[in-house]
């Protein structure tokens, strides 16, 4: 396979960069910039650093023994990245962004946010920077991951609510997206997911794909062999993308993405983009996404905030049509009886997130040997869920 | 000949400056549009911009949202929209009429059928504020062979070396963008646009229109001094009242809109009569200094 995305972000015919004309130059800027660091020793040593000392990595492969006993078949590790500084992969790709602001010398970070996640990173990499910082979010978010929120808040972030659209983590992108574009001379635009104009999808998916780099080396330590599977969920898909990127040419390890199918495909109220979406442009990219016969974009559904997108990662769209990649959904009630079963069976409360990822390893996991390995990134910790996980107890 | 360049060239044979005024069809309801069009029109208006409703207008500041949010309430669509476009077009055979939006609705019901039904409607004109021309391939042949003009947008941010670039596939006039940010009202810096407008017409041969910003005759006048037109939209679709009569939705809007076809008017009035008063000078003999 060849090493995309192409010089003009495009994987397949999927990627590029649609947006108002304001953006191309900066945007170009930007590719060359993020280049430039990306093959500068001095640039790559503080990054690895700033990993190593600030985010806590490497994070843990953890052999997860009862729950692998409690539904048989294939051996299962998670790769720890909850353990991470802030709780979730987001911080990776947040210290990423934030030395290439550096960089440039801006002076003010914009991010949007969807579960929280990506916002609290934001404002913890702008607070150590000492940075101007500002998160859009979704009202609707808002009330939900209220406890990020206040996160946020503390550490100096304005959180400014967004109440147009469907007042979540689309709505949200598309306020920081007109917020960049006003004050382009002194904002960098920390996106969050590998999604949007080209270079970001290109430039989240190398911050996140220490995920998998370490994976690989930890897995090889620890069983002498690769992989049989990977498994990780996706809502824009960084987490899976950072996980599958260094093993793509692997062809025997197969590669599962798990979308939220939340009250079920069959409702409408899903954000399965891939599995029940089609190619159109938003956001900057072409890629899969959830709109109607008209091209207007759908609202969308899932308990997990984070997953609660109607578009994808352009690299996904092209394993996906490429079939090197697996994609598949996990309601709702799935993912909430795996939270519960992480957290009773291994004493880790997982993230909503990344429960779609455990429910779907509960259903793959029998169906192979015991002597086959599957890796699971467990994106993120739930105590953010708390109140999500009560109310739907109730 | 399309009739945006018919309509450029009789401007500049009057020494006028072209008024493009944009709408949101189906706001603030899809009864009224093509009544406003009409009305914008006999207000002053030289070319029509007619905004496709769009679920995530990502440029638009908070007016157009908002109109984008009322029209899809209605049940706006593309094909409405198009509906609507010949319904124009039925009595007024001469106004240009561009439609304005995001490339999704248009990806999904593909670029032919789509440059196919706009020809139809008597479209003359098609921006794409999503679309830069480096993804534009594919739709520029088509929209080529059904003699659309698709019309590109210069930003403060191009640089000579972009406008370079866009040339090439420049139709129609260049939309010039007033300044950084989201469509809707602000100051203005006219000294600013007038250098970007001549670094636009370093490349690109075909008319300027200045748009974002513009929000009063004032502003107009002053724009138009140093460009080809101006696109009115934010101002205008502010002053939009949620009627089903025509007459009382548009009342204000057109009120703008004749206020700014005076003020461009008049400003070209008072540049001719300077460039007049220039030339009656140079023909003077030379005051002799008393030194000599």
């Amino acid at each position: 396979m060849q090493n995309l995305p192409d010089a003009r972000g495009h994987f397949g015919r999927y990627g590029g960069r649609f947006v108002a004309e304001t953006l191309m130059q900066p945007l170009a800027d930007l590719t060359a910039t993020y280049e430039r660091c990306a093959h500068d020793p001095a640039f790559l040593e503080e990054l690895n650093n700033d990993l190593h000392d600030f985010v806590g990595r490497p994070s843990p492969l953890y052999f997860a023994k009862r729950w692998t006993a409690h539904f048989g078949g294939a051996r299962i590790y998670l790769k720890r990245e909850d353990l991470n500084h802030t709780g979730a992969h987001k911080i990776n790709n947040a210290v990423g962004q934030a030395l290439v602001a550096k960089y440039m010398g801006k002076t003010r970070i914009i991010a949007e946010t969807g579960a929280g996640q990506h916002g609290v990173a934001t404002a913890t990499v702008a607070a150590r920077m000492g940075l101007e910082c500002v998160i859009y979010m979704g009202v609707e978010d808002m009330r939900r991951q209220a406890s990020n929120v206040q996160r946020m808040e503390l550490l100096g972030a304005r959180v400014v609510g967004v109440s147009s659209g469907t007042k979540t983590l689309k709505d949200a992108l598309n306020e920081a997206m007109r917020d960049w574009v006003t004050n382009i001379e002194n904002t960098f635009y920390i996106i969050g997911t590998a999604a949007g104009p080209h270079p970001y999808p290109m430039m989240v998916r190398d911050f996140q794909a220490v995920i998998g780099r370490e994976a690989r080396e930890q897995i090889l330590e620890k069983e002498g062999r690769l992989p049989d599977a990977l498994i990780a969920c996706i809502g824009g898909g960084s987490n899976a993308i950072g996980l599958f990127h260094p093993f793509i040419h692997d062809h025997d390890v197969a590669l599962y993405g798990v979308e939220a199918a939340g009250r079920g495909l069959e409702t409408g109220e899903h954000a399965a983009s891939l599995v029940a979406g089609k190619p159109g442009v938003l956001h900057g990219n072409r890629t899969y996404l959830l709109s109607d016969d008209d091209g207007q974009i759908l609202g969308t559904h899932s308990i997990s905030a984070g997953l609660d997108y109607p578009g994808v990662g352009p690299e996904h769209a092209w394993l996906k049509d490429t079939g090197r990649a697996h994609y598949v959904t996990i309601t709702d009630d799935e993912a909430l009886k795996a939270f519960h079963d992480l957290t009773r069976l291994e004493g880790i409360i997982p993230a909503l997130e990344s429960s779609h990822a455990l429910a779907y390893a509960t259903k793959l996991a029998p169906t192979m040997r015991a002597d086959q390995v599957i890796v699971l990134g467990l994106s993120g910790r739930g105590d953010k869920d708390m109140a999500t996980v009560f109310e739907a107890n109730e | 000949m399309s009739l945006i360049k018919t309509c450029f060239d009789r401007l500049a044979r009057e020494h006028r400056k072209a008024l493009i005024t944009f709408i949101t069809a189906g706001d603030p309801n899809p009864e009224v549009t093509v009544p406003l069009l009409h009305g914008l029109v006999a207000a002053g208006a030289d070319v029509l911009e007619l905004g496709i409703p769009f679920s995530d207008p990502m440029a638009e500041g908070p007016v157009i949202q908002a109109a984008c949010e009322r029209a899809l309430a209605h049940g706006m669509t593309l094909h409405k929209v198009l509906e609507q476009a010949a319904e124009f077009r039925k009595q007024d055979q001469t106004t240009p009429l561009i439609l304005m939006g995001y490339l999704n609705p248009i990806e999904t019901t593909g670029y032919d059928q789509f440059a196919k039904a706009a020809v139809k409607s008597g479209v003359d004109g098609v921006i794409l504020v999503d679309l830069p021309f480096e993804e534009a391939e594919e739709m520029m042949a088509i929209f080529k062979a059904q003699d659309i003009d698709l019309i590109w947008l210069v930003a403060p941010t191009t640089p000579p070396a972009r406008i370079a670039k866009i040339s090439p596939f420049a139709s129609g006039f260049s939309y010039c963008v007033s300044r950084r940010g989201v469509t809707g009202e602000s100051q203005l810096d006219v000294n600013a646009i007038a250098e970007q407008v001549d670094a636009i017409r370093e490349s690109i041969r075909l008319p300027i229109a200045v748009g974002f910003g513009i929000n009063d005759a004032a502003s107009a006048q002053a724009v138009s001094n140093v460009a080809d037109g101006v696109v009115v939209g934010s101002a205008i679709v502010k002053r939009l009242v949620d009627s089903h009569d025509p007459e009382v939705a548009g009342q204000e809007a057109f009120m703008l809109v004749r206020e700014m076809r005076a003020g461009m008017d008049r400003g070209v009035e008072a540049k001719l009569l300077e460039d007049w008063n220039l030339c009656v000078q140079n023909q003077l003999p030379k005051k002799i200094s008393p030194l000599e």
